[in-house]
């Protein structure tokens, strides 16, 4: 245990690096709040965009179309051209009351005390495990997260032939990753009898020549080390076996609200977001959230911008005691 | 003297597949299986002064029963009274908590209360308390419905009444007999992974076993194979006084969120068959219900099931309904390697100097150091005669539990891989590296640093995790490259 806590203030604390948490933070510097401190647990700020290899990013924020990755540098650099501090590898492990944070970083644990923080956490996809998904857990199963990591981040490939699962918007992502990294989906499969979203499914499995199953469930996944075999039905409870070395969940997201679930602040226990105003302010008033941690659907890259940026200016005039408190 | 391990030679012997006719070792006792048992017993034999190498199929140790267990340090209240079970969970009770701080090994201080939620299951109170006195569990005490529910104010109104079985205690079921086989090698054992025994001849004065990997000569066997224990037995010996009958566990892991409802474990009043679906804390900070009681066929099929798992779901919310907004964070099943009956199967072929130890089926993590010590005992009877190793070397494992401090908390650990167990890369790069004992699948490394097991399960870390890995494991988490 380091024997020194590390203790710092500053006027607001955004805790994560992303678009939204990345937008609020340049416009909070922008409109003349002193010490912005955005917190990131990663060792690269951006967030989920850094893994992103494909377009379209940055239309509403740079009038460009960006692949993600060059968004994410943009994005940084953006905010700290306009002075905020990013402190990077730096975890936020507790929200304490008004604005007290504890953090972890491997220079050791330390606390932040801010004037105003700003929840922007993003949101992740739901694992096989919390969807219940009957079978062995062998190898080879992930979410689109974890695979466009791999991809981008990593060049590595977790399987070759996977099972994907799901019709959103991110399934689509998820077949154009699958696609530039030479991986093969045996089939793309959805419980409901139609598509989460319409256009970029039909298209993408069209396009990429993938069968597409609806009305389709997984009974179970098989395989010892290995992903080896999925089990499917369709809505008549016809049984089949589909071979494949992989199986990728895609979609369902959830707001990555940990710290909000084990902290004062009210959340909304089913779906898990903070529980804010209209202004993003949480039942803590010294906290605001802005993002996909909020969104629910969760939205693109842009919105998020435009809802970080939308948030700030809340924060300011809440810092200014212009804003009118209504909750 | 302390007989300080050749560290390349433990290496290699984790390495690759050499060729099944190479010599590998010759010893005073061989230990097969790496489940907890095979573990604890190498350990006793290391300490004792003998010679002993513990050959293990997989390539890390527990892949067999020990990898999905409830994690609860038994006090025997409940146990068959006057059983060799009952003796051995009552020493390896003492043993562990004699031991446990030496080798920075966690415990969770919970207690238990047996919880009766119905008019018959309280009218069998009296016989639970009368057993749990002839087993010696003295401090059995009773809760009424609002002693229960001013102790544990999360659980159902529904609650009658409980018993309360303060010393039943939670540990870390995987770091546990992981510091029984590291001291084991520390003090001159050595492990044999990928090394399956497949048969074997009894010279008179020594076996000969047959293995993946090679040939070993041990003078004594202990047949620790767990959910293999028969088949082994017909392998080498030719005939097997059991069978193995595996009965799978289910259990539902609630998130973090869900540790502070309750501090206790909730026990429901047993049947014959299980101990039944047990409410509990886990050592790193979740709250798990399970596990079921499932007869099957396969010994390797540790498949959840959904109806099963939301059947469970829902009997948890139902005890205690604030588990109805915290989320899902694993699911997973354990097999317990029964019998046709219902007690340890310790046999003995004293003429081939080999010992069977069958059928440890629900209670073998408590047990297993004093199954060690009873196996011990079965030697020097037998005329084994071996020297104590003076001041044996003990060694530390890592904590991972969530009360105590992890290693994130000290500097310099390089950065946090992942993020919802809080694994660091130091963690990581210690077990993988490690001279004495590196992990050697990726579920190895995961029940040694927790890395992947948390909310995410992957989705942040998988990525980070495959490059750390790279070149480790026979089944490596990335399957190939791309320029993307
Ligand atoms: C697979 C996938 C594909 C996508 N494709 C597109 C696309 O093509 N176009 C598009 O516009 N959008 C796309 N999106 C959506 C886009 O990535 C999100 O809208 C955007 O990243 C959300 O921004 P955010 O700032 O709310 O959260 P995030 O980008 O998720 O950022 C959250 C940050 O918080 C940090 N953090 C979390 N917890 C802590 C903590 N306790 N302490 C410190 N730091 C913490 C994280 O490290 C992370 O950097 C995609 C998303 C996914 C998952
Ligand atoms: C669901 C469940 C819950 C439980 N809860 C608890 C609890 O709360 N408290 C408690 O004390 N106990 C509990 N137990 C019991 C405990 O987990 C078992 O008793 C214990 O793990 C048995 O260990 P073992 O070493 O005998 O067998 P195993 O763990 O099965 O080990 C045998 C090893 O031998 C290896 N092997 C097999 N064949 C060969 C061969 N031919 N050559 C080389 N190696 C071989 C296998 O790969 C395996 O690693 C529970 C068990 C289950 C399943």
């Amino acid at each position: 245990m380091s024997d020194t806590l590390k203790y710092d203030i500053c006027d607001v604390a955004i805790i994560g690096g992303g678009p939204s948490g990345l937008a609020a933070a340049t416009t909070l510097k922008k409109s003349g709040v002193e010490r912005v401190v955005v917190l990131d647990r990663e060792s690269v700020a951006g967030g989920v965009p850094r893994h992103c290899g494909h377009p379209p990013f940055g239309i509403v924020e740079y009038k460009r179309i960006l692949s993600g990755p060059s968004y994410a540098k943009k994005i940084v650099k953006t905010a700290i051209t306009a002075g905020v501090d990013i402190w990077l590898k730096t975890t936020v492990t507790s929200l304490g009351n008004e604005g007290r944070l504890t953090l972890i970083s491997p220079d050791g644990p330390g606390a932040l005390e801010a004037n105003r923080v700003l929840i922007a956490t993003g949101a992740r996809e739901t694992p096989r495990s919390a969807r219940m998904i009957s079978g062995q857990r062998p190898l080879g199963i992930y979410n689109t997260g974890a695979l466009q990591s791999m991809i981008y981040l990593k060049k590595r490939v977790p399987f070759h032939r996977p099972l994907v699962v799901g019709t959103e918007i991110v399934s689509f992502s998820a077949l154009f990753t699958c696609r530039k990294a030479g991986i093969t989906p045996v089939a793309l499969v959805e419980e409901n009898k139609k598509t989460s979203v319409m256009w970029p499914i039909g298209y993408g499995t069209r396009l990429f020549g993938i069968p597409l199953l609806m009305n389709t469930s997984i009974l179970s996944i098989q395989g010892h080390e290995r992903v080896e075999m999925v089990k499917l039905s369709d809505k008549d409870g016809n049984e089949k076996d589909i071979n494949c070395d992989g199986v990728l969940f895609t979609g369902q997201f959830i707001p990555e609200s940990s710290l909000v679930r084990m902290s004062h602040l009210h959340i909304n226990q089913i779906t898990g977001e903070p529980i804010v105003d209209k202004y993003g302010r949480c039942s803590d008033p010294s906290y605001y959230a802005a993002g996909n941690v909020l969104f629910n659907p969760v939205k693109v890259a842009g919105k998020c911008w435009r809802a970080g940026q939308a948030t700030a200016q809340w924060i300011v005039k809440d810092l200014m005691g212009t804003a009118k408190r209504k909750i | 003297m302390i007989n300080k391990p050749d560290k390349i030679i433990q290496k290699q012997l984790q390495g690759d597949v050499t060729s099944n006719s190479a010599f590998l070792a010759d010893t005073d006792v061989a230990v097969i299986g790496g489940g907890v048992v095979g573990c604890a017993v190498a350990r006793k034999m290391a300490l004792k002064g003998a010679s002993v190498v513990l050959i293990e199929k997989a390539s890390d140790i527990l892949d067999g029963a020990s990898k999905g267990n409830s994690a609860i340090l038994h006090t025997g209240f409940d146990a068959p009274v006057g059983t060799l079970e009952w003796q051995c969970v009552q020493r390896g009770y003492e043993e562990y908590l004699a031991i446990r701080k030496s080798f920075n090994l966690p415990l969770l201080k919970s207690g238990a209360l047996v919880a009766a939620w119905t008019e018959e299951e309280e009218s069998r109170f009296p016989d639970i308390l009368k057993k749990g006195s002839e087993n010696g569990v003295k401090d059995l005490g009773m809760l009424s419905r609002s002693e229960v529910l001013s102790r544990e104010p999360n659980l159902s109104v529904d609650i009658r009444a409980a018993i309360t079985v303060p010393r039943e205690f939670v540990i870390d079921p995987w770091s546990t007999p992981l510091a029984y086989l590291m001291q084991a090698l520390e003090n001159g054992g050595k492990a044999l992974f990928k090394a399956g025994v497949t048969g074997g001849e009894f010279t008179g004065s020594k076996w000969l076993l047959k293995t993946a990997r090679g040939k070993v000569r041990a003078r004594y066997v202990i047949n620790c194979a767990g959910l293999y224990g028969d088949i082994l037995d017909r392998d080498v010996l030719g005939s097997s006084e059991f069978t193995i009958k595996p009965r799978k566990g289910q259990f539902v892991v609630f998130d973090k969120a869900a540790h502070k409802l309750i501090t206790s474990i909730i026990l429901p009043v047993p049947t014959k068959r299980t101990k039944g679906i047990v409410l509990f804390p886990t050592i790193f900070g979740n709250l798990m219900v399970g596990p079921t009681a499932e007869e099957q066929e396969g010994r390797d099929d540790a498949s959840v099931d959904r109806n099963i798992l939301n059947e469970l779901h829902a009997q948890a919310i139902k005890k205690l309904p604030a588990l109805e907004n915290i989320p899902v964070t694993a699911t997973y099943a354990g097999i317990r390697s029964a019998t046709e009956r219902p007690e340890y199967r310790i046999i003995e072929d004293t003429e081939r100097n080999w010992i069977t130890l069958g059928g440890i089926r629900s209670t073998g993590l408590t047990s297993a150091l004093g199954l060690a010590q009873h196996v011990y005992g079965l030697l020097l009877k037998k005329g084994a005669e071996f020297s104590e190793v003076a001041n044996p070397s003990i060694p530390k494992v890592p904590n991972l539990a969530e009360h105590l401090p992890r290693d994130c908390e000290t500097p310099d650990y390089g950065e946090i891989v992942c993020h919802c167990e809080m694994v660091t890369q130091r963690e990581i790069k210690a077990v993988l590296e490690s001279d004495l004992l590196p992990a050697g699948s990726l579920s190895g490394l995961k029940r040694r640093t927790r890395v992947t097991m948390g909310r995410c399960q992957g989705f942040y870390c998988s990525a980070h995790l495959a490059e750390l890995t790279e070149g480790k494991f026979q089944e490596p988490i990335a399957v190939g490259e791309t320029d993307e």
